[in-house]
This record gives C-alpha cells, structure tokens and sequence, in this order.
C-alpha cells in the first residue's frame, strides 16, 4: 500500500504527502515516474472528484482508497483485490490516531511535524500492512519514543551546562 | 502536545509556506540545499542535533517533489549513532530517501543487524521498521534468520514481536528464494494461539503471504483461522481497545477471511459447519447504521465474507442469500456500498453460474451506468460486459450505444471496445452487427480504433449475404454531410468492393457512388486518401459497360495525384493509372479480395491485453475466454478447429515483428507481401499503412486454406529462430534449453513435477524473470494463471509465450504483453479444457529479451492427467459391483509392474493421494493390497469413476500388480499408464534422469502399448 496524504489549497496544491512501502517503489519503477509525479497524478484525478462520490478510483490499473478531512485527503492505493472499505477505515484509523496525538489535528499539524506523522505511521502500518489496530497502543508507542528523546535531550543539554561549566 | 524544538526546521517550514510562487519556493529551496551540502562538506563541526535537523529539512524538501541527490551518505551514517534520537531520525529518513537498491543501504546493513540481534528493544523496532518498508534481497539473505527468531521468540514483547512478523512478510514476499518457510507451517500454528492481537492481525497477514504461495503446507492453520474468526464474530474476549466502533477488529476478521479463501476447500465437517455458522450470522446480521465509520467497518467484514462464500462455493442457499445481499446493494444510496456491490457481482460471474439471478438486476445495473459516479459506472460497465450473453445482447448493446453519446471521454474508447465486442460474440445475425459497428463510428468515431473496423470489414468479405447490407448500409452513413474518417475510410473499401452489387437500386449507380466518395476526398487525411483511390479503381472496374465520363474523371484523379508527396498515395495513382489502361487484365488485378482466413478477434485480444496490463482479473476477461466469438462460428469457410487457431495466433504475433520492419519502407511492402503470397503479379490495391498491414493484410490475411497458413507460420517462425529447433505442435519438446546463456535458477523438471502435485508454485525462474503459477480445477475445466515477474529494474522485451496444447486439450490463452515492465508481475490466464483421457503434457514455449540475452525456454505445463481427477471415497456396497461389471480389457486392465521404486505402503497411499487418487480403506482384506477410487474428468468422458487396485508382494516391493478399471477404455489404459510412470520414475529426483521416462509420448491417439494389456493379463492369469 501507498501511503499519500495531500492539501487542496491555493496554488500549492499538493503540500506533502507520506510515501510509503512496498508498491511505492513498484509504481516508480513500473512508470520511471517520480513520486512526486505520481502524487500530481493522483492528485489531479482524486481532486476532480466532486462531494457525495464514493471514495475508490481507479488509477494505472491500480485502485485509490481516499477520503477528504477538510482541506485534506489522505489516499491509498491498493491492489484491485484487496478490500476497499478495510482500507478506508485504515485511514480513519490513521486520523484518528494523530487526532489524539495532535488533539484535534489539523493541517498545519501535520506540516510542521511532518517527521511525528512518519512515527506514527510506522506504529500503525508496516511493509504496507496493517501492524496494530489498538489506538491505546499506538498512544503509549508513540510517547515512549517522544521520551526517549526528551531525556535525550535534557541529558544533553545538562552535559553542554556541564561543559559550560567547566570551560567558563 | 510536545513541540520539540527544531526551531531551525519550523523556520524553514514557514519560509517555504510563505514563499509567493513556485519560483520563489524553488530559490528558497536551493539556497537551503546550497546550506545542508556546504554542512555537510565540513562534517566535523557538525553536532549530532544539527546533523538530524539538515536529515529533516532534506527530507522534507525531498517530500516537496525535489530531487535531494546528496546527503544519503550522512542519513545512513544517522542509523549507527549511538542515542536514540538520532538513530530514530537516521532510520526513518533513510526508509524515505533511499530505495532498496541504494548502495549506501549495503553500508548499514551490519548496523541494522546489530540493532536487530541486540537487546535494545526500541533500536529493534526501529531497524525492523527500516527493512520492513524497504529491506531488499541482501538484507533477506542476512537478516531473515535473526527475524525470524524474533517473531518466535517467547522473551521478546509484542511490539517488537509484531514489527518482526511484517518484516519478515516483506523479506520474503520480495525474496521468496532467500527467506526459508521450511516447516514454519507449525511455528504459523503456533503464532495464531497468539493472545496479544496486534501480533496476531501481523501474523495473519504474514499467513496470507505464505498460504497465498503454498496452502498445501498450511492446512494446520486452517482450524485456527476459523476459531480466531468465530471468536471475533462472537466478540469473544476481545479487548475494548481493539474493537473499532463496536466491532471485534475488523481489519482481522477480513484478514482471516483473506487467508481462508487460499484454502481450496473445508474437508474437517464440523470446522466447515462453523465457519458457515459465522459466515452465515455475517452475512444476515449486518444492518446499515447511521455512523459511517461503523458502517464501512461492518461492511468490510460483509464483503470478505461473501468472497470467502463465493470462494467455497457454499449450498446454492448461500450463494443465492449473496446474490440478494448484492442486488440490494446495487440500489442503496450509498455510493461505497454500491459500487462493491457492481464489483461484487461481476467477482461473482467469474465463480459461479448465477447469470440467470444477476440478470434480474439488469435494469438496475443499466441505470448504474449513467451513475453521476465514473467509478461507479466503470464497474456498472465491467458487469454489463460480463453478464452479456446472446440472450441479452441486443439489450445491453443498445444500452451502451445509447450512453456512448453522453459518457465522457475517458470511458469512451472502453466503451465501444466493449460494445464492438459483445457486438461480434453474441450478435444474433450479422447484420445487426454491422449496425452496430457503423453506430459506433457514426458516434464515437474518435475512440474507434483500427482494428474495430478491420474487424467488420473482415466479416463482410467472408460472408456474401453480408456484402450488399453492408454496402447499402454504409452508403446511408457517407451520404450524410459530416461523416468521421473512420467512417469513410469503412465506406470506401466496402463500398469500392461491394457498390456494383447494388446498382441497381436508385442512387447506387456507379457514378453517384463515386461522386458521393469523392466529395470526402478534400476533408481526409492522407492515410485515407489511398484507400479512396483504391475503392475508385475498383468502381472503374466493375462499372459496365464502361463510362467514358467516369473514367476519365477518375483517370484525372489519379493523374493529379501522380505527383503527390506523400510516397503511398503517388505509388497508388501511378499503379492504378497505369493498370487502367491494360484494360482487360484490370479484371484480374482488382479482382475481389479473397475471404480472410480465421482468426481470433484482434479486438478481444486487445481487451485481454489490456486487462492483462492492468493486472486486473476481472469477471469479463475470463467470460471473454471462455466463449469463443460466435462470430468466428458464423465465418463457417473453414473447420472451426480451437487448437490450430490459437497456435496461429501466437505464432502471429511473433512473426508481426519482421513483417512491421518491412513496411517501414512503403514500396517495398507490396512487394515483400506478394513475394509472401508467392504470386508476384497481384497488387494489393489496399492501402498500406502499418497498421492495416499488421492486421487486415497481414501476410497470411490472404493465403489459402488455414492448414497451408499454419504451416507456413511454423516455417516462418523456426525460421526466426534460426531453423535450430523446428517446433511443432504434437512433438515432444526438450525441456531443458541448451543454447542459453541465462541459466535457470532451480531445477525445471523438479519444478514441473511438484506442481504436478500441487496448485501452485514457481514453474521456472532465472535471474531476470519469475514464472509463476497458479491452477484452480472445477471438472475438466482447469483454470490457469501464469505470473510473469520481471525481477530487475529494466523492462524485459519481446515477450512471447507460446502454449503447444496437445491433442486433448482445449486450451485458451490470453495474449502476453510483449513488455514486461520494471518489477512487475503480469498475469495471464489460461483456460484449459480437458477432451479425452491422455497423459500428453502442453508445452510453453516462452522466449524474451533482456539486454542482449535472448532467452528462449520450453516448459511443460503442469496441467497433467491427475489434475482433472477429483478424490472419491467409494463404499464397498458400492464398489464391488462397479468392480465386477467392469470384467476384463479394455475396461479392465491389470499389469505387472517391475523396477518399482521400493516404498512402504503408506508411502505409497501418499503418493497415490497426493494424485487425487483416494484410499479406499479396509476394501481389500488384505493389508498388502491398496484399494483406491477416483473421478475423471473430460469432456468425452464427463465424471467416469475409476477404480484401482494394487497388490504388492511384501517380499519384493520392486514388483507389485496393478488392475486399472473404468467405464472408458482409453481412461483405464492412460491412467494405468500414468500411475505406472509415476511408481517407476521418482518425481522428485534430484538427477536429470526422469527427463527421458517423463515428457509421456505426445501420440495423440492411444497407441498399441509396448506390451500389450490382454497378453500380460493372460500371463497372469495362466
């Protein structure tokens, strides 16, 4: 699965997007496309749609698995047999992870903590397949790591005291 | 929540985001990157934060769409930090900068193994993270054994646990060469006890992969599948936290499904009996809801349900409960729901005979095609093509007819292809389908490619009630004042053909026809302009007692264009002038063209092609298989004979590729194709444009008898091959390739014979290409599926495969794409029908080109005698008397078997088992003796039972004695035969030596056994 999330907004209309897994690669290669061509592609196709459509699209014999959340859409492409609504429930999956994480998430969120979005990405899919369905688990993943880093942080911020200290 | 200071990035964030235009972002961006690379240049100052932060800001401009082409060194240099922050960063970004190929990866590799094997469980889950998202073949080759012990081991906690089963799924769905399952079928066992779900839903879909490549080892998982699935759908000890919306994981519950459905079928009765206890309660209990998201839940669970239905092909109860579940869903409101429900029902077309049921919704599938929703229509029109037989052919042709005029243009050209080929299958009379085809042009003529109308012109030569129809018909079309090109491209051969057959009626003199063509003449391009002059030449010709007036008019026209640019049109009027004047021998010349031999449509292979090339496996492609055009019946010149046709069409677009390079150069065309047809003085008044040539005037289109094609395609192509190995279609074909350099990886003939034994496997691989395959059999149906996967980075070109069906088998194949892209997988379904018992074996001769190599491999196909055998228990009230009243040859046969490969009895039921040949215990009262029973199944035949006993001597297992009996003699002699070589030869030897005693002699007809059956019986017996 491809994972791909982009904005409709003035002229920028794709602001980023995750790219992910396995078939990512695969579309690349199969159309010596940069994803960010791929992403425009796509774009182009899933932001022509109008509201009350349903939310699969087929795309380079592929099919895409999108839904808007405001002035976001978050895509997946999937393979032709695989099951749509599983898929669109993943993402929902996915926004309401952030949306606890984020409280209440919104799009600039996202872009300035484009790097949290991957971690937690990475909890909740893997070699694009679904690897944990419990949100209090990806909850308690996620802020271990976040801190780890925070004690990362103060121990290195007291060692610099430290040197501060010393070479005074 | 954390913000975590990275105040460098959120400034650079805003900037980007400030910037007024693309140029702005573009100077913006450079001057950053000019920044990051001068960093990194004079890496030493560089504190690991700064090092993260510059990792982040590529990364994030890699995400804005630019190329990021340096730095990959410093973000793999990130992994092998010792903190975690910036081991974090290092992983994450290198899984998004760099792809699997990348050689700085090769660097990390001993890094990332380390984290794997050390104790440190986040630094774990972060380089499981990394190769589960983009670990390729060397990770796989030193990495899979170190996960693996992960997933299994009893110390480690569920996230790291989960993390390794997904990991390990993508080693080995890239690599399955290098990742080795052997026996894991318990440890997959084992895992499914799992109680944390998280592992489990990662298990499950690590299963998926693994059953999806062999299911055979996996039917100890089978049980667990259906007990995970029922303690879901009872909301069994399910914790709070992974139930969605209410509902039990529905991401594992259609996981599970998922996995069930590679099972070909529930044997244990009372296991079955629960899963259709869910199954059931799925299907019937799920209500639409007001929530959204617990609706999609619900109904995702719904959906796997009934494709796990229609995969174990329920009591017709079942299948008629989905039927009803789907033709509702066609009509709700919902658009998701509705377009399952399209998709559903032609997934269901494709497994099961429920046409007649589906028909009923026919209106409300036509209404769907004018849904406000293209998905939704695509997969109204995908039904529609599906569901289409004679009886409705009419209707539905109309229909899509009549929305071709308001669909818009990204379906159109789908659309008339469709129409255009349900036309040609299922067109009740002829004339209907030129009505068809001339509406279609009339209506979409920009979408109508060539060979649609090739394709009518084809069948108005070769059917003479055809000819004045068509000519009238078309004469209707052009009359018009603003006719498509197409059109008049169709109405200007039928017409330059076939006008002289309606001079008579008022306004069709030769004259009038004439000027009618004539006034298009100024509005069409020059790729038409010859096909006029021709159709001109031909009414001067027929146009008796000749016209002064008309003739020199159209010797005008030719004469202006004498002097023409254009090559082709000049080469026209100076051949049409010039045979003008000879008069009489005009006759000859421009005689009508001669019927076209036979062939399969060009159009359906298109459609196959396409589909093939969208990997797609849909319902249409299969039926389009399956029915052969009526069409091609209706053309009753030559025997309709399935096996020759589909060899010539194989072989024709093989030999397409020398005959395009000749007609790069117009004027030589003509004569390469006459020198072809071996008579120089005929002159193709046709225009010759590539494309005509490659199809209409294909250089066979005008040979004689089909026999006389066929064999000249075989000469032509054993010529192509350089002569050295002359295929022909009953002989037998060595299996291995000699003249290669590409070496195959594994052994063919292993290969072949495992798949002899199972459903699928890999059929043959070397280091450029995979051949996959997969069987499914319902009777003397076989359906086939090669997957062809391009294991490199380049395409691989000149794809050819070529099936060599023998005598007994039916066989259809689509055509494979002649490129196979980049990493891809192609998928090309073969249908196979079995005739008559035999033990030939259909050969693939496959061929294509990487670089420089031109590989070309000849593999039998493993649909052999026993895959058409379905087990049987037979009682012994009943057995006993079949027995009898079989007495004696040549329903009865009995042989003793010598040089026998020694194996112990069970061994031996195994084998016979593992044949589709069932043990019949406790028959014979003797426990050295072997009592089994089988299914046949052909289309001579239909379902005949066979019976087999086999006594062995304790004392000598080298010998043993073998009575064959059924209601067919040629089954009982080719099954004696086949289970014979099978006791004898050891199929999975290692050494090449089964070659010789395995391809079985390709004699279509049972031959006279080398030792006859009722002179060894009367040895026997005396």
């Amino acid at each position: 699965m491809v994972f791909s999330l982009f904005s409709e907004g003035e002229n920028k209309v794709l602001c980023w997007c995750f790219f992910y897994v396995t078939l990512a690669f695969i579309i690349l290669m199969l159309y010596e496309m940069h994803f960010e061509k791929v992403i425009r592609e796509l774009g182009g196709v899933i932001l022509s749609r109008g509201p009350k459509l349903c939310n699969f699209v087929d795309w380079r014999g592929f099919k895409v698995v999108y839904k808007r959340y405001a002035s976001l859409y978050f895509c997946m492409c999937i393979d032709q047999d695989d099951n749509e609504l599983e898929v669109l429930e993943i993402i929902h999956h996915f926004v309401e992870i952030l949306d606890r994480y984020f409280g209440s998430v919104c799009e600039l969120d996202l872009i300035f903590n484009f790097h949290k979005a991957y971690y937690i990405l990475d909890e909740l899919l893997l070699a694009g397949e679904l690897q944990e369905t419990s949100k209090k688990t990806v909850a308690r993943l996620i802020a271990a790591q976040d801190s780890l880093v925070e004690t990362a942080k103060e121990q290195a911020s007291s060692i610099s005291n430290i040197i501060a200290q010393a070479t005074k | 929540m954390t913000m975590h200071g990275m105040r460098g990035l959120s400034v650079f964030i805003s900037d980007i985001r400030n910037c007024q235009n693309k140029e702005q972002e573009r100077l913006r961006i450079d001057k950053e990157l000019g920044n990051v690379r001068n960093r990194f240049k004079n890496e030493k100052g560089l504190t690991p934060y700064e090092k993260k932060k510059y990792v982040w800001k590529m990364l994030y401009i890699y995400m804005l769409g630019y190329d990021v082409d340096f730095g990959h060194m410093e973000t793999v240099s990130l992994i092998s930090a010792p903190k975690y922050p910036e081991k974090q960063v290092g992983y994450i970004a290198t899984s998004c900068l760099l792809n699997e190929n990348n050689d700085f990866l090769r660097l990390a590799i001993n890094t990332v193994r380390n984290d794997i094997i050390g104790r440190n469980e986040t630094f774990q889950c972060l380089a499981l993270t990394m190769v589960g998202n983009i670990g390729g073949r060397e990770f796989a080759e030193s990495l899979a054994p170190d996960v693996q012990n992960l997933l299994l081991s009893s110390s480690c906690r569920p996230l790291v646990r989960k993390k390794a089963a997904l990991c390990l799924l993508r080693l080995y769905r890239k690599n399955p060469d290098v990742v080795n399952v052997d026996g894991w079928a318990d440890r997959m066992a084992q895992l499914l006890d799992e109680r944390d779900l998280g592992v489990l839903t990662s298990s499950m879909s690590l299963l998926v992969a693994l059953v999806s490549n062999n299911h055979e080892a996996y039917w100890s998982c089978l049980p667990k599948c259906v007990k995970i699935l029922e303690r879901l759908a009872r909301n069994q000890d399910v914790p709070q936290e992974y139930t969605y919306y209410g509902i039990p994981s529905p991401w594992l519950q259609v996981k599970t499904m998922r996995a069930l459905q590679y099972f070909p079928t529930i044997e244990d009765p009372s296991t079955r009996r629960t899963l259709f206890e869910v199954l059931q309660r799925i299907l019937m209990g799920t209500d639409v809801v007001k929530n959204v998201n617990k609706n999609n839940a619900s109904h995702a669970v719904l959906f796997e349900a009934l494709a796990l239905v229609m995969h174990l092909d329920a009591e017709k109860e079942m299948m008629s409960q989905c039927v009803a579940l789907l033709g509702k869903f066609i009509a709700v409101r919902e658009p998701n729901i509705r377009y399952l429900g399209l998709e559903n029902m032609t997934r269901m077309l494709m497994v099961t005979d429920v046409q007649e049921i589906i028909k009923r919704h026919q209106a409300q599938i036509i209404t769907s095609l004018k849904d406000p929703d293209v998905s939704i229509r695509r997969r109204a029109l995908d039904l529609l093509y599906g569901m289409c037989d004679v009886t409705n052919a009419k209707d539905i042709v109309e229909e899509l007819l009549q929305y071709l005029s308001s669909a818009d243009f990204t379906m159109r050209e789908e659309l008339s292809l469709k129409a255009a080929i349900l036309a040609e299958k299922f067109a009740p009379d002829l004339s209907w389908y030129v009505d068809v085809i001339l509406q279609l042009i009339d209506k979409a003529g920009d979408f109508i490619s060539d060979d649609i109308w090739f394709r009518v012109v084809q069948f108005v030569t070769n059917n003479d009630d055809l000819q004045p129809y068509a000519a009238a018909k078309v004469k209707e079309y052009i009359d018009k004042p603003a006719v498509h090109e197409t059109m008049v491209k169709v109405s200007a051969y039928i017409l330059g053909e076939y006008s002289h057959l309606l001079a008579r009626r008022p306004g069709c003199s030769p004259k009038e026809i004439f000027s009618i063509l004539h006034e298009k003449l100024a509005t069409v391009s020059t790729t038409t302009i010859p096909i006029l002059l021709s159709a001109y030449a031909k009414i001067l010709m027929h146009t008796q007692p000749p016209d002064q007036e008309l003739q020199s008019q159209i010797w005008a026209i030719f004469n202006k264009y004498e002097s023409c640019i254009d090559a082709e049109i000049q080469q026209r009027a100076v051949e049409y002038l010039a045979l003008c004047q000879k008069g009489a021998a005009l006759m000859d010349i421009l005689a009508e063209m001669p019927k076209f031999p036979e062939r399969k449509s060009s159009l359906i292979k298109r459609a196959e092609y396409s589909e093939a090339d969208t990997a797609e496996q849909s319902a249409t492609k299969l039926r389009a298989q399956q029915q052969t055009s009526n069409a091609l019946v209706v053309t009753d010149q030559y025997p309709a004979n399935g096996v020759t046709l589909r060899i010539s069409v194989g072989q024709l677009s093989l030999i397409k590729v020398p005959s395009m390079i000749t007609t790069e150069n117009d004027t030589s065309t003509d004569q390469a194709l006459s020198q072809q047809n071996g008579s120089l003085s005929k002159v193709d008044p046709q225009p010759p444009s590539v494309d005509l040539l490659s199809d209409i005037l294909g250089p066979f289109a005008v040979e004689g008898p089909p026999g006389a094609t066929v064999q000249s395609e075989h000469i032509a192509v054993s010529g192509l091959e350089g002569g050295s190995d002359a295929v022909d279609g009953s002989a037998i074909v060595p299996v291995e390739e000699h003249t290669n350099t590409v070496q195959p990886i594994g052994n063919i003939a292993e290969r072949f014979h495992a798949l002899c034994l199972k459903d699928s496997g890999v059929l043959y691989e070397d280091p450029y290409i995979q051949i996959g395959i997969k069987a499914e059999g319902r009777g003397h149906h076989v359906h086939l599926v090669l997957f062809l996967g391009n294991k490199n980075t380049a395409p691989l070109v000149s794809v050819h495969a070529i099936i060599l069906p023998p005598a007994h088998l039916k066989m259809e194949f689509s055509l494979v794409p002649d490129t196979i892209p980049p990493r891809a997988q192609v998928q090309c379904p073969l249908e196979i029908v079995n005739l008559r018992p035999s033990r030939d074996v259909a050969v693939l001769d496959f061929s294509y080109k990487f670089g420089t190599n031109m590989v070309n491999v000849k593999l039998r196909l493993p649909a052999v005698l026993n895959k058409f055998l379905q087990p049987i228990q037979v009682p012994a009230e009943e057995f006993f008397p079949q027995w009898r009243s079989l007495s004696g040859p040549p329903l009865k046969l009995q042989e003793v078997v010598r040089g026998v490969r020694p194996m112990p009895l069970p061994e031996m039921a195994n084998l016979l088992d593992s044949f589709r040949i069932m043990i019949c215990p406790g028959l014979d009262p003797n426990p050295n003796n072997l009592v089994a029973s089988t299914t046949f199944y052909s289309e001579s035949t239909h379902a005949m039972l066979c019976l087999v006993r086999i006594e062995t001597d304790p004392a000598d297992r080298t010998q043993l004695r073998m009575t064959l009996a059924s209601g067919d003699p040629s089954l009982t002699f080719e099954l004696k035969e086949f289970i014979k070589e099978q006791l004898i030869s050891i199929p999975t030897a290692r050494s090449p030596a089964p070659a010789p005693k395995a391809p079985p002699t390709a004699q279509p007809t049972p031959q006279i056994p080398p030792n006859d059956p009722a002179a060894i019986l009367a040895g026997l017996l005396s």
